[in-house]
């Protein structure tokens, strides 16, 4: 099956571009905050952007190759990509927006019934929907017959409902693909909804690949963990203080490589005074609560303690009842722990 | 009756000027916008016409195409001339009305959204075929508008058109030569009457620019 094996450097100003993965039939995603260098490394593949050092192979052929000096240009690369804007032509209707890509009427024809969008054929974009417009930019990404496909956060411009929808029709184009495909978002959620494999850029760079079921359950890095969603992360001292919450955790054998200490929301447990100065139980007072559409979020902070960084909150997602200056007592289960070096 | 001829031969000029400077400012636009380097020196060789006195011009165009010029002996082979004749103001008012055509194509085609350009190329197209079906429909409006501008450009040109073509009646005297010959020759009731003619023609044309973007808007 054909791989795609990406290994690049690129500079822009400050920012260090440095990207390497590999994937083949399965969905790859790239995770990371805005701004993390995602949307670069897939315009690189593209080859809308040249990266300075590397190389880009696709299956048998070479896309980029900075020592070969090989750069095929865009059209010759054979790789789809579907922009966050949609990227339609303009000028053009539906029809032809697919048919100038896909040469054939019948295909086009064929195109717009796959996507039922046939009744909206004669309209220009100007005059679509947003979820009409991202069918028509799939269906004229599928008229180019590409070997790799691409998707820029398809879905940033799409309301909760057409999400959903969209999110479906691509998942069904991606089940009958034989090809690598990558998925560039910041929405963990559909990322594990999606894809099979995970990669974590920060900052510029491509921290780590891991499958989706490690990547949620023991993310290795800090960043890795925040991108899974987990809100509660605190430093930690040599001897298992954490520092942003003003805890003393119960980590024996802790090793001298653990920075950082890990918790999700939902694995807290609320206890009652009775077990107050049990291992892992602590007391803390409400700060405030945040009613969310299906839950209700608590942020708690350490009685009494002062902490410098924005940290130095723990959430807890419960439906019981809680007040602001509710004092509170919380376990902490400690296998449920993440520990990070970094 | 007055010789009414200036208006024509201005029209005819204007006319062949303006169709040069089309062709050239696309190819030339279009080609500098897809240019990495050299970007800023091109631009300013080619935007030069536009700073330089319209005597300079001349000259430099006299110098060039003139009948002991490379270019001059070539056009002889064909029995064709440029200095004293309508065409050699044709090419005058075309290299002096050059900067405008290519400055407003260049801005319209740099309007263009790049993604959509860009997915163009990802989606196996051409450069040429992006040009001629997304860029250059895209870019209608400011094309339009700088063909108006450089048409207007062209009736205007007095300068280099009086040093190439000259001034002989019937054959190279333009509107505005018109203007300052009568002026020479004391017959001012005559000057009035071509400069009443010549601000005419310059309103009409510039109401016809400002209506373009309506038309585009209503095109939508």
């Amino acid at each position: 099956m054909k791989t795609l094996k990406v290994d690049i450097r690129k500079k822009c100003g400050d920012f260090l571009l440095v990207s390497k993965f590999e994937t083949s039939e399965d969905r790859f995603a790239l995770l990371g905050a805005s701004g993390s260098g995602k949307s670069m490394t897939l315009k690189c593949i593209a080859g809308i952007e040249k990266p300075d050092e590397g190389s880009i192979v696709l299956g048998d052929r070479v896309l980029f190759d900075a020592k070969k000096k090989i750069n095929l240009p865009p059209r010759m690369r054979r790789v789809g990509y579907l922009f966050q804007n949609y990227a339609l032509f303009p000028n053009m209707t539906a029809f032809d927006n697919i048919n100038i890509v896909s040469g054939d009427p019948i295909r086009t024809h064929e195109l717009l019934d796959k996507f039922n969008i046939g009744n909206i054929a004669d309209l220009k974009p100007s005059k679509m929907s947003g979820g009409q417009c991202q069918r028509v930019a799939l269906a004229r990404m599928l008229a180019s017959n590409p070997e790799v496909m691409l998707f820029d956060e398809p879905f940033s411009a799409l309301d909760n409902y057409m999400h959903t929808i969209i999110e479906r029709e691509i998942m069904d184009i991606l089940s009958e693909f034989k090809g690598p495909s990558v998925l560039v978002s910041h929405d963990r959620n559909e990322v594990y909804r999606m894809c099979d494999s995970i990669g974590v850029m920060d900052n510029g760079t491509l921290v780590e690949v891991q499958d989706k079921e490690t990547f949620f359950t023991c993310p290795s890095s800090v960043v890795a963990a925040r991108l899974t969603g987990c809100k509660n992360i605190t430093r930690l001292e040599p001897d298992g203080f954490a520092s942003d919450w003003g805890i003393k955790l119960e980590l024996p054998d802790l090793k001298e490589s653990i920075k950082y200490a890990g918790y999700r929301a939902h694995y807290f447990e609320m206890t009652d005074s009775e077990h107050k100065g049990d291992p892992g139980v602590f007391e803390v007072q409400v700060e405030r609560v945040i009613d969310d559409t299906f839950s209700r979020v608590i942020v708690f902070r350490q009685k009494g303690y002062e902490s410098e960084s924005s940290d130095s909150i723990l959430t807890y997602i419960t439906g019981k009842d809680t007040s602001v200056d509710d004092v509170k007592f919380l376990k902490i289960i400690p296998e449920k722990l993440m520990l990070f070096e970094v | 009756m007055m010789d009414l001829s200036p208006l024509w031969i201005t029209f005819k000029i204007s006319l062949v000027a303006t169709a040069i400077v089309f062709v050239t400012g696309l190819l030339l636009a279009w080609g500098i916008t897809n240019l990495k380097k050299g970007k800023a020196v091109i631009d300013a060789v080619l935007s030069l016409p536009l700073v330089l006195p319209p005597t300079v011009m001349g000259f430099l165009i006299l110098i060039s195409v003139g009948t002991n010029s490379f270019i001059g002996k070539f056009l002889d082979t064909f029995g064709m001339k440029l200095v004293f004749t309508w065409q050699g103001a044709a090419v005058a008012a075309a290299v002096v009305s050059f900067p405008v055509m290519y400055r407003g194509i260049r801005g319209a085609l740099e309007q263009v959204d790049p993604t959509v350009i860009q997915a163009g190329r990802t989606l196996g197209l051409s450069e040429f075929k992006i040009m001629r079906k997304v860029m250059f429909p895209m870019a209608t409006p400011g094309i339009l508008a700088s063909v108006v501008l450089s048409f207007a450009r062209c009736l205007g040109e007095f300068g280099a058109t009086l040093m190439v073509a000259g001034n002989i009646p019937g054959k190279t005297r333009t509107m505005s030569v018109a203007v300052y010959t009568a002026m020479q020759g004391g017959d001012r009731e005559l000057a009035y009457k071509w400069v009443a003619i010549i601000v005419c023609y310059s309103l009409i044309i510039l109401v016809v620019m400002n209506c373009l973007p309506s038309l585009r808007r209503s095109r939508r």
